[in-house]
């Protein structure tokens, strides 16, 4: 398999508008004889169904939930970064870009980068002339804050709503096209499989939630904003329906899926209090900005924390990384707090959190303001767990949160299957091996409100005046049995155990072996327990009803499926990169202070794995990266 | 402490199917689980002896997604103020309860299975004017506008609004105004609305009528069940909207 980025030439300030100059066009109206299939309605798919049907592309939408405004991004609290240099703090583009491949620990292409930080202003401007209400101070302007990994404040918040806003900006755009006619949009509607016509991406077959009828849909290309896939660990802060079905479905029809082994742990969630669980909330990393992590100097001690005093405390982010400070980007702070928790200095009754301190701050601002900018994440905690942060320092431990890898993309967001696009957490592209907070909804806005209309007309260009392909083609055929074949042999199992328990159980594997930090042994060991397990999985499977009705059990159980082979090919890549980079920490591979050890001679690549079929290991293929601007260093925060 | 309780459940096959209550019993209820995690638990145990499973909507499991809609002894989300379904937990219940969970029962809201609910309608309604017609690259500079803090604080308080229906399941009407209000509000107070605030109020609050949500007659149970809190005040805001939009357009014709 050939991977070529096709990233422009010329100097990195100028590859885009020079790209956006090469790039063949498709005249108006040429535009409405093409038809787009977009996957996904969260920030990367709302934004891109609603772009292109503006630009006159005829759109068809799908999305797993009974409404695209209830995309999974709608959870995201924090903010969004832009490096609009509101603030006057010295800020730049070129700052923005800089931060975000040191973040990634080195281990991202330069050139999407640096797109991504320039195109991050003009999503600021967009957002809000869509009426998206940010945070403003009392002069009416935008107000920002700081996260994780940077030294300026260019994040945007709505209090901490800022993903349910932004995401109902893009849905007011979406509904307007819908309204115009301009969209299709089909809600509880599950993409199962891909369609390729002589290795072009010509559609998708989808299963109908509501009545289980398994449809073909063909298109011109498919843009895939599916999100990402950490939900193979169970638990985690990710919706339940976030599954990776659909880019697995790719994946095995010939998209390389890069860096799976890239998944981000982040520091401040809630921790695990017992077996019911089904999710882990997390405690938005805005809160770092005034809230101080600590554990309990003497491993013994068991006073309420409130009773400790100040020099019994040990600050040790504050410790470890004077310069960050608690604002360490996130693999660096959720390492710490796993250290801090295995060396026993852990609080709560199984000793597996940190606190999360306000006391300071209440002090030095005062409950009220605490509360304006806070409120909801505080209100949130108590709700859980019973207890008052406002009076109690929070307790929080590191859950699985966000996925780095995803399919592969060249420049122009297309994967190795030519007509399919990937966008959002479900491609592999932005972030390396770490991804700094509020930069996803930032990634997901930049591909689909201002990379896809652009770069979707160089491959549509080529296919003009080409035969159209519709449904009645054979591949569609054989794209529809395949699907029905896998239902039907999920439903004929009929065995003891529901795919609830099966992914718990394959979620622990990977929480252990292939989560925080891993090592050959264990991932060796998975490679041997995971297909032992999903054995088991297609043999003593239970799924109640049938699959021609609304079946939540049927659903799950597909993806599930698709969970297990993906586990797979992540440990297979864990086990592959030698180092230790961003959230891939080698427990081998670490400085004297217990650093991710990276090692750029041999792997500063991106690993793009190539199914070879179902008896067969994957192929590895390696698209080497090439650093002219940032400068490869060992990460410090200190 | 764990403890037993009883759940008596609205069952349902289809659209098409007539529904009644089922009851079961479910021991091993921790105080600490969610709601939604104490029906995980019952359906687990459904699905190992072969019985389907009870459907019903969720996904962030946060609070902010708007899936979840379950009328849970005669209150939309529940008993607790300001929270969501998948945001209650099972502290708030105790020993021998009897709990009845039924779907949200409106006319516009068409039962798809069990607790699961049609709500396609409130996307139509936003599909009739819930924007600002501004295409991708059409913006300004963020902050060519200013707006005043209590303004964008009063509008993001309506754009809060996570479309779950519950404010349409509370009113004996099924009266859709708080959702609709909740939206012109925030579009009619930020100056980016304003070229299309009167238009927009006619045409949403027409599909609202449409889709077959009744009136409002001031009774104020939207507000209560809101699990944001959106306040009616918005509704009042809507009907001065409405009238200047209808006064507007009896001009101009
Ligand atoms: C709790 C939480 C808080 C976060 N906070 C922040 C933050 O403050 N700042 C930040 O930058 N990032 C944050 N993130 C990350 C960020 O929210 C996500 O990475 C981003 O929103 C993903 O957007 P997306 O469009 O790629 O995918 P999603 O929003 O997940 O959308 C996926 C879409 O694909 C559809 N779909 C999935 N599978 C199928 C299928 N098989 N068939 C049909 N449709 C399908 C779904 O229905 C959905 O519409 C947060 C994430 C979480 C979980
Ligand atoms: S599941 Fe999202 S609001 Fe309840």
């Amino acid at each position: 398999m050939e991977l070529n980025s096709k990233i422009p030439d010329g100097p990195i300030e100028k590859k885009w508008d020079k790209h956006k100059f090469d790039v063949k066009l498709v005249n108006p109206a040429n535009k409405r004889k093409f038809n787009i299939i977009v996957v996904g309605t969260g920030l990367a798919g709302g934004s891109a169904a609603a772009s292109l049907a503006e630009l006159g592309y005829n759109v068809k939408c799908f999305c797993i939930q009974d409404s695209p405004r209830r995309a999974h991004s709608i959870a995201a609290q924090g903010g969004i970064n832009a490096a609009k240099n509101y603030q006057n703090d010295g800020d730049s583009v070129y700052r923005l870009f800089y931060d975000t491949v040191k973040g990634g620990d080195f281990r991202s292409r330069e050139a999407n980068v640096y797109r991504l930080a320039q195109l991050s202003v003009n999503i600021i401007d967009q957002c809000v002339a869509q009426g998206v209400p940010f945070a403003r101070d009392y002069g009416g302007l935008l107000d920002n804050r700081s996260f994780g990994g940077a030294q300026v404040s260019r994040t945007f918040y709505a209090r901490g709503q800022t993903g349910q806003q932004l995401l109902l900006g893009a849905y007011s755009a979406l509904s307007r096209q819908i309204s115009l006619g301009n969209v299709d949009m089909y809600p509880r509607h599950e993409m199962l499989d891909l369609v390729t016509v002589d290795g072009h991406a010509r559609g998708i077959i989808t299963r109908n939630l509501v009545n289980g009828s398994i449809e073909p849909h063909a298109g011109d290309a498919v843009v895939l904003c599916t999100g990402g896939y950490v939900n193979v660990f169970y638990l985690s802060t990710n919706g339940q329906g976030c599954n990776v079905t659909a880019s697995w479905r790719a994946y095995k029809n010939g998209a390389a899926f890069a860096n799976p082994c890239y998944t981000q742990i982040h520091p401040t969630c809630l921790p695990v209090s017992g077996d019911h669980q089904s999710k882990l909330t997390l405690m938005s990393e805005s809160l770092r900005n005034d809230g101080r992590v600590w554990v309990p100097k003497n491993k013994e001690d068991k006073r309420r924390p409130n009773e400790i005093p100040e020099n019994e405390r040990d600050y040790y982010l504050e410790r470890r990384y004077p310069a960050f400070g608690n604002l360490v980007p996130r693999d660096v702070a959720s390492r710490a707090a796993k250290k801090m928790c295995d060396d026993g200095f852990g609080v709560g009754a199984a000793k597996t959190s940190v606190y999360l301190d306000f006391a300071n701050a209440i002090e030095r601002m005062g409950k009220q303001t605490v509360e304006a900018k806070y409120g909801n994440l505080f209100q949130m905690y108590d709700r859980i767990t019973d207890e008052n942060p406002y009076k109690f320092p929070m307790r929080i431990y590191p859950a699985p949160h966000y996925a780095m890898g995803g399919l592969w993309v060249d420049y122009n967001l297309m994967s190795t299957v030519p007509g399919l696009f990937v966008l959002g957490e479900a491609n592999f592209s932005d972030h390396g091996a770490n991804r700094l907070g509020a930069s996803a909804l930032m990634q997901g806005l930049a591909d689909g409100y201002f990379v896809i209309p652009y770069t979707i007309c160089d491959y549509l260009a080529e296919s003009l005046g080409k035969d159209k392909i519709d449904t009645s083609h054979a591949s569609f055929k054989d794209g529809e049995k395949a699907v029905n074949d896998k239902l039907k042999k999920l439903l004929s199992i009929k065995g003891k155990r529901t795919a609830d328990e099966f992914h718990r159980k394959l979620g622990r594997i990977m929480w252990n072996r292939c989560g925080m930090s891993r090592h050959k042994d264990g991932l060796t060991e998975a490679l041997e327990s995971i297909p032992k397990l999903r054995e088991e999985f297609y043999s003593d499977l239970i799924i109640s009803g049938s699959g021609e009705e609304l079946n939540q059990s049927l659903e799950k159980a597909g993806r599930v499926a698709d969970f297990f082979e993906l586990g797979e090919l992540m440990v297979r890549d864990a086990l592959n990169r030698n180092e230790s980079c961003g959230g891939h920490f080698r427990e081998e591979y670490q400085t004297e202070n217990n650093e991710a050890m990276r090692d750029d001679e041999n792997y500063s690549y991106a690993a793009a794995w190539e199914y070879k079929g179902e008896n067969d290991a994957p192929a590895l293929n390696k698209e080497p990266l090439e650093f002219e601007h940032v400068h490869l260093v060992q990460r410090s925060y200190k | 402490m764990n403890f037993s309780i009883t759940l008596k459940i609205w069952r349902q096959k289809s659209e098409f199917d007539t529904g009644r209550f089922v009851s079961y019993n479910l021991d091993h209820v921790s105080p600490d689980m969610s709601f939604l995690e104490m029906l995980d638990t019952l359906n687990v145990q459904l699905e190992e002896k072969g019985k389907e499973t009870v459907a019903f909507d969720h996904d962030c499991r946060e609070g902010i997604c708007g899936a979840c809609s379950l009328y849970i002894n005669g209150e939309p989300h529940g008993p607790d103020r300001g929270t969501t379904t998948c945001q209650l937990h099972m502290r708030r219940f105790k020993e021998g309860d009897v709990i009845y969970i039924e779907p949200w029962r409106a006319k516009p809201f068409k039962v798809v299975k069990d607790l699961v609910v049609d709500r396609s309608s409130f996307d139509r309604i936003i599909q009739a004017g819930g924007y600002i017609s501004v295409n991708t690259g059409n913006a300004r500079d963020a902050n060519a506008i200013p707006i005043g803090k209590t303004k964008s604080d009063l509008a993001f308080d309506a754009a809060a609004c996570i479309g779950c229906g519950a404010c349409v399941a509370a009113c004996k009407n099924a009266s859709a105004m708080l959702f609709v209000s909740a939206k012109v509000t925030q579009l009619s107070i930020l100056p980016q609305g304003h070229p299309e605030r009167y238009d927009r109020v006619s045409k949403m609050v027409s599909v609202m009528d449409q889709e077959g949500f009744g009136n409002c007659t001031n009774e104020g149970e939207c507000e209560a069940a809101c699990p944001k809190e959106i306040k009616k005040e918005n509704i009042s805001r809507l009907n001065r909207e409405f009238i200047v939009s209808k006064v507007k357009s009896a001009f101009s014709s």
